[in-house]
């Protein structure tokens, strides 16, 4: 269990992290695989922020081991190996962007070119610009590059579309996708489902200081047998919601959406009850609800 | 056949101390609040007290003494303000946080900082030297200057712990007027804007409680002012002043950590 494990960028095992009487992280094990978009999901409060720092190093367990890259986190060498975008990083207003660039650049053995950084995170036309001057998301895209311009092998990204224009969000999901392609390792914290479920290769759900699920995203999504169906109907909601498998109901229009365990029945019961039933949509629930779903139980 | 070759580090920690220092000074020289204060008010200060308005009483030559006291006053500021408000600012906003996250070799964060206070302690001794020199008259042996140059830029290290000390208890917003309530007060308890022969009893017993106290006597010993107490003396205390305020400031850092 302790091994270095060849395909591991970075590994918890058995972590114990208390704060005061909080327990943060109750015994949990995570490894970020090389080349993987690891998505760690969970509420609020879950213990997401404090599993990150502990990888970085910024904290040390209680109990348990921390390995980056087989190395203490502590380690310089370790952590040139690594990218990091925080959640909250308030970079000094006062200096230019071209500044903290070469700043952060000089930290690792073989940054990238400034040009390269600006290029991929969009902000060539702000090098000469005071950081305070820029607008939130240019300065997400300034703190990407600082994440970036190391060549991390590993990138920490903790809730890095926070702020940003759905455009923005775009392009940064494609540079992303485009590090992960080219073999860099990505942990991604978000409370953006659609984020992960579109991003992740694999997903954590973190639930009261412990991993209570982790697989693919088709993995975590079936766990929920709940299917969402939606159609136009003239059957009133109140004779739907007394059938035995629905769960739940609601109207928007003309429009019926029925949340159900078995869709098939349901849709059977429907096309037989209303022969004129249009636009007839079945979908499974969807990371989001999964979530929850999982969430709750752990609760 | 691709040999791999191990890539050696090629991390500059020259280049890394240079770079953090270099824009720990901009920073803050790009910030109007401490700026201007900080490089502005020592000089005007000597301007209007020693050069104008003088007093031109017997055996006291305030060209001279306030030439020593505020250069000390003056050099107090990029400690306490540098370190009090960056440190407490950078702690608040996260960019602390980041930086140790960052594999940036751990001194680099506070030598860059001391050296930037150091530097701005070596631009205000300048600045007062050439006011003191040309309007203020005053002329001091050759090796008065160096001396003091030297007290002035080592000076600041005590403050710069009392400033880290300061920054790592209170908040960015709390910062600055924390700070001008330990940096006010203090310049007036020991003797830099006037000297403690002229204030009362209780002001000169206390006098010595004061970090600020022990490097004017200092100061004043390099341009040949009278001084109390033995020159090895004062540094001894500063230096153990330093010390107790850093392991604070370190306790406290960790803690937060």
């Amino acid at each position: 269990m302790f091994g270095a494990g060849s395909g591991s960028c970075a590994e918890l095992f058995a972590v114990r992290k208390r704060f005061g009487t909080i327990t943060a992280l109750d015994g949990v094990d995570l490894d970020v695989r090389s080349g993987e978009l690891l998505a760690l999901l969970g509420p609020n409060g879950a213990g997401k922020s404090t599993a990150m720092g502990l990888l970085l190093g910024l904290s040390d367990p209680d109990a348990g081991e921390v390995r980056l890259f087989g190395q203490s986190p502590h380690t310089l060498e370790a952590r040139r190996g690594v990218g990091v975008m925080l959640q909250s990083a308030g970079l000094p207003d006062t200096l230019k962007v071209g500044e903290l660039l070469a700043q952060t650049r000089s930290y690792y053995s073989e940054p990238l070119s400034a040009a390269e950084c600006a290029a991929t995170a969009g902000i060539g036309d702000l090098l000469g610009r005071r950081y305070g001057k820029l607008s939130g998301g240019q300065q997400r895209r300034v703190q990407f590059a600082l994440a970036i311009c190391g060549r991390p092998r590993l990138l920490f990204l903790d809730e890095p579309t926070v702020g940003l224009d759905v455009e923005a969000r775009q392009a940064l999901w494609a540079s992303m996708r485009s590090l992960v392609a080219s073999g860099c390792a990505v942990l991604l914290t978000t409370h953006y489902l659609e984020e992960a479920e579109s991003l992740a290769d694999r997903v954590a759900v973190l639930g009261r200081g412990r991993i209570i699920a982790d697989g693919s995203v088709r993995e975590i999504r079936a766990r929920v047998a709940q299917r969402r169906i939606r159609c136009v109907s003239t059957l009133a909601p109140e004779t739907i919601s007394a059938w035995p498998e629905v769960r739940s109901i609601c109207r928007d229009g003309d429009r019926l959406e029925i949340v159900t365990n078995s869709a098939e029945t349901v849709v059977r019961q429907l096309l037989w009850e209303d022969k004129r039933l249009s636009e007839l949509e079945v979908e499974r629930a969807g990371l989001a609800e999964a979530f929850i779903e999982i969430t709750q139980e752990a609760a | 056949m691709n040999a791999i070759v191990q890539a050696l580090p090629r991390v500059s920690l020259p280049r890394i101390y240079t770079l953090e220092g270099k824009h720990e000074f901009l920073r803050l020289l790009r910030a109007p609040s401490f700026a201007v204060p900080t490089l502005l008010f020592p000089p005007m200060f000597y301007l209007l007290f020693a050069v104008l308005f003088a007093g031109r009483s017997g055996d006291f030559h305030a060209n001279i003494y306030l030439l020593a006291t505020y250069g000390v006053f003056g050099v107090m500021a990029p400690g306490l303000f540098g370190f009090g408000v960056s440190v407490a600012l950078d702690r608040e906003r996260g960019w602390l946080t980041l930086k140790r996250a960052l594999p940036m070799p751990p001194g680099a964060y506070l030598a860059s900082k001391l050296a930037m206070a150091m530097l701005f302690a070596a631009v205000i001794f300048t600045i007062l030297a050439i006011i003191a020199i040309t309007l203020g008259g005053v002329r001091l042996p050759a090796s008065a200057w160096p001396q003091l140059l030297v007290v002035d830029v080592f000076g600041v290290l005590p403050f710069c712990a009392i400033g880290l000390f300061v920054g790592t208890l209170v908040s960015g917003q709390a910062a600055p007027a924390v700070i001008n309530l330990i940096y006010l007060p203090m310049s007036f308890l020991s003797g830099l804007w006037m000297p403690l022969t002229v204030l009362p009893g209780v002001v000169r017993e206390i006098a010595p409680w004061w970090p600020a106290f022990h490097l004017g006597q200092l100061a004043l010993g390099a341009v040949g002012e009278p001084t109390t107490g033995s020159a090895l003396g004062h540094v001894a205390i500063l230096a153990a002043m330093t010390v107790v305020f850093l392991f604070f400031a370190r306790r406290r850092l960790q803690r937060s950590a």
